[in-house]
């Protein structure tokens, strides 16, 4: 053991170094937030508990991306998850807390579970825990335990990433969570496994065959429909935010993935672009989802709700919020000039670029995943309408909203920061795809060195002949220039006023904000388009005076969580069945215990003689 | 050449939509206005008073300006007269798309902010169709882009030969064009009922000057649609010869969007609006289409 810790314990390289700046990128502005946050939310014992929880998830999220061995970094998995837990049940008084948190601590375990079974395969065959001896060991593995090791890794990542099937906790655990830990867990901890999946499966294990990126394309192609379909239907802005990271993560890992799929077929300029693709989404998204939960907790700090329906108004009484906010769902919605933009362009890019260099049939596998891709954009687009325009614009829809106030200073700082740094990841956007381009290149040992590109001239020297053009700071300037046209035509060519009056209400006579679109029907569109997968359904009560008079009329509207509903709830029902059944071996008699231990012991030593 | 290529938009964009009324008007037996109907609308408009709404916040106030300027940056996209300067080299059929959709997040927006029903309604099912239709142009983007290797608009902007895929690439596009511009059998901009309208709700509380600006925006996003079918299905090279041969080439430029109007009006007079819920079917016929483009260009025809 001794021998083991004293080797070099960390490992610094470009990979690690990206990460270590996500994770710091938002967790700094989520400190700022948290002394506002809390204040007056929790008990000051709470509040330290609460800081020092925070401190330690963010020392533990460190150090799982720096350490350079299987076991070390195990442990700080495991520590991360558990410092995780105590903050989504950081409410303890609130049930649905616990209920979460036990949800989470659930998945995430048997998601460690199959990392601990991948390590102990490769700790067979390689006899080390340190990454860089596994990794030379790796070359000579068999090809058939390669694929279990990876289906393993997949697995365990998938489920701390929340890929569909496997996201069932996420929507649930995060928005539990205090709303600077939900802005940390959805930003940076998913995070987490998208670097156990590069480090582990690209770096150390080696792409074996193409089918392993296929996989994985097909499953992000799957959590980006899946996840923005609910997000779509939900009503929760946190547990909205939660279902759009699920999105997010799909085209994360369609990058990824499409990396994998281009080292198999030995494209490695490619996969050294797809990286990128990746990369950078991983990172805009750190970012402005981090921005968005902060500002969803201003919300709900200022409203005491997070229920959409019940919100409206707030960019009157909370203007700073609702400018931040606005500029997450631009980013988030990948609007140019910002962030998002920038990632998903690159993205459906590498997507064309791969549908051009490769042969047959993949062109059509890769356009279908890019228009799939293309969609969720234009549906992340629709949902984030219904969010800004639902919480921030027309009038209040409940006493909730209407006595909101504008946060804390330290918040609203907070918030600043990552808007800034969606700004800057916007236009500074050819420079962020050059320190990318190491990072990926280091990944997949390439030198990029023979590669020329930026974003204002995408030219991969070697493979593409043509160019392709963007470029984010010329796009900004014209939209500002245009801008300032349209408004001096607007102010020069009209010399008529303009008359502040009420909303035109069809010659009703009260005009309030119950006449407003709700959430429901705002979405109600896509629940009909999307039916055969949400299965809506209905439930109508009528409370009748006499066969006559109807006194009152309630009507629900519902969508079934069919992965929830087909896969979960049968797995759960068989458990329990097998834990009742096997109740009967405790009947309580602690002769019988004794019993088993005696029986137990005996086998065992039989077990040690024998093998 | 970009103020000259703004300009040729600003002007000639309302003639192409007075036009595709003033046919509709004629195949449907009347004498209809004046193909110049749209300036003279543009012009009341600049001279009318605007109502805003009390409820509306600044997002209501800029969107106008934010519509109006990102239309105009996808329009100095298309090279129209710039075949290889700069100006386009800021970004590729992707940025086009995206920019549009800055205005329309920024429309839907505004048309929530006034909390009227309608807006509510236009801006929930413009955000439908308008993300049905991103999977679709996706399609086309690629069948395009396989033909000419690469996303760049400069690529196919120029004379080639027309082949199977781009007549399929351009039919498809053309289905998604009657999706975005709100024509039968998606939307109808002659409408105000609020069982059928999509756009027109959207913008519904706009009036005067701001109401200008979003139908100047709408008519250069129609012309800027019509100009990537015209080139897809009849391409052009860049004008060259004696004086009498530019005068033609640009007569032939500008006929190519004639020839798509009256397609657009054929297809407005003869065809019933669908359902909202059948969209989904007709744009997803449109994606069928470019899967057959990309695999037509993939066969190399």
């Amino acid at each position: 053991m001794l021998n083991l810790l004293a080797k070099n314990l960390f490992l610094f390289d470009p990979l690690s170094l990206f990460f270590l700046a996500v994770i710091f990128i938002v967790s700094l502005p989520s400190l700022v937030y948290s002394f506002g946050y809390l204040k007056g939310e929790y008990s000051f014992a709470k509040i330290i508990l609460a800081q020092i929880l925070l401190f330690a998830f963010v020392l533990s999220m460190a150090l799982v991306v720096s350490v350079s061995n299987c076991l070390i970094f195990l442990i700080f998995w495991e520590i991360m998850s558990l410092i995780s837990y105590f903050l989504v049940v950081f409410d303890t008084k609130n049930a649905r807390s616990i209920q979460a948190g036990l949800i989470y601590i659930v998945m995430t375990h048997i998601g460690t579970a199959f990392i601990i079974a991948a390590f102990m395969i490769l700790y067979n065959h390689t006899h080390s825990f340190d990454f860089l001896a596994i990794k030379n060991a790796c070359k000579i593995l068999p090809s058939g335990t390669k694929d279990i090791i990876f289906l393993l890794f997949l697995i365990g990542f998938g489920t701390k990433a929340g890929i569909v099937p496997l996201h069932i906790w996420l929507p649930y655990a995060h928005p539990q969570a205090p709303s600077h830990i939900s802005s940390i867990m959805s930003g940076v901890m998913i995070k987490t496994a998208i670097y156990g999946l590069i480090r582990f499966v690209i770096s150390i294990l080696g792409v074996n065959s193409s089918w392993w990126g296929v996989l994985i394309m097909i499953l992000a192609v799957i959590s980006c429909l899946v996840g923005i379909i609910y997000a779509l239907m939900e009503h929760d802005i946190k547990r909205l935010l939660a279902y759009s990271s699920v999105e997010n993560i799909g085209i994360i890992l369609l990058g990824v993935g499409l990396a994998m799929f281009f080292i198999s077929l030995n494209l490695p300029y490619l996969a050294v672009f797809s990286l990128i693709a990746g990369l950078y989404h991983l990172i805009n998204h750190a970012i402005f989802k981090g921005l968005l939960f902060l500002c969803a907790g201003s919300v709900y700090k200022a409203t005491g709700t997070r229920h959409i329906e019940k919100l409206g108004g707030l960019i009157k009484k909370m203007p700073q919020t609702a400018v931040y906010f606005l500029f997450g769902a631009m980013a988030i919605s990948a609007l140019p000039p910002l962030n998002g933009f920038v990632s998903e362009w690159l993205t459906l890019q590498a997507f064309f670029l791969g549908a051009f260099n490769v042969a047959g049939g993949s062109k059509i596998f890769l356009g279908i995943c890019a228009a799939m891709l293309a969609l969720t954009g234009g549906l992340a687009a629709a949902c984030f309408v219904k969010v800004f325009g639902l919480t921030f614009l027309a009038k209040p829809r409940s006493h909730y909203a209407e006595s909101a106030k504008e946060v804390a200073l330290s918040m609203r700082i907070g918030m600043l920061i990552l808007v800034v740094l969606i700004v800057i990841f916007g236009l500074a956007a050819a420079l962020i795809i050059k320190l990318l381009a190491k990072v990926a290149g280091s990944v997949l040992g390439i030198d990029i060195g023979a590669m020329s590109f930026s974003l204002n001239n995408l030219t991969l020297s070697p493979q593409i002949a043509k160019s392709v053009y963007l470029s984010i700071p010329a796009l900004a300037l014209w939209l500002i220039v245009f801008g300032i046209i349209s408004f001096v035509i607007y102010r020069i060519f009209g010399k008529a006023k303009s008359v502040i009056s009420k909303t035109w209400d069809c010659g009703y006579y009260k005009f309030d904000s119950r006449n407003e679109y709700t959430a429901t029907a705002f979405s109600k569109p896509f629940r009909i388009a999307f039916s055969f997968f949400l299965l809506p359904y209905r439930k109508t009560q009528k409370i009748r005076e006499s066969f006559y008079h109807i006194k009152s009329f309630t009507y629900e509207t519902h969508t079934t969580k069919v992965i929830k509903k087909y896969i979960y709830d049968p797995v759960l029902t068989l458990v329990f069945k097998t834990a009742k059944f096997m109740r009967r071996m405790q009947p309580g008699s602690i002769h019988l215990y004794l019993g088993y231990v005696f029986v137990t012991l005996l086998l065992l030593i039989i077990f040690m003689r024998q093998f | 050449m970009i103020i000259l290529q703004i300009i040729l938009f600003i002007l000639a964009a309302p003639l192409l939509s007075g036009l595709i009324t003033k046919l509709k008007n004629n195949l449907r037996m009347r004498k209809g206005q004046s193909v110049f109907q749209p300036y003279y609308n543009l012009a009341k408009l600049f001279l009318k008073d605007e109502v805003i709404s009390e409820t509306a916040s600044w997002i209501f106030r800029i969107t106008p300006c934010v519509v109006l300027s990102s239309t105009l940056v996808a329009a100095i996209l298309i090279p129209v007269f710039i075949f290889s300067s700069s100006v386009h080299q800021m970004g590729d059929f992707f940025a086009l798309v995206f920019i549009l959709a800055l205005a329309r997040f920024f429309l839907a927006l505004s048309a929530l902010d006034t909390g009227s029903s309608f807006g509510g309604m236009g801006a929930s099912r413009e955000m439908f169709i308008s993300s049905l239709v991103e999977p679709a142009l996706c399609m086309v983007i690629l069948s395009v882009g396989l033909q000419f290797g690469s996303t760049d608009i400069s690529v196919f902007s120029g004379a080639h030969a027309i082949t199977v895929s781009s007549v399929v690439a351009a039919a498809a596009l053309f289905l998604i064009i009657l999706a975005e511009t709100s024509r039968i059998p998606v939307d109808n901009q002659e409408t105000h009922l609020e069982l059928t309208m999509v756009h027109e709700a959207m913008v519904l509380e706009y009036s005067g000057r701001s109401l200008a600006l979003i139908e100047m925006a709408s008519y250069i996003k129609q012309m800027i649609f019509f100009f990537l079918i015209a080139q897809l299905v009849f391409p052009i090279g860049k004008p060259i010869g004696t004086f009498c041969q530019i005068i033609f080439w640009v007569l032939w430029y500008l006929m190519r969007l004639g020839i798509i109007a009256i397609i657009v009006a054929l297809v407005e007079v003869t065809m019933a609006k669908m359902r909202l819920f059948r969209v989904a079917d007709f744009l997803g016929f449109a994606f069928v289409l470019g899967i057959v483009a990309t695999v037509c260009a993939i066969l190399g025809v």
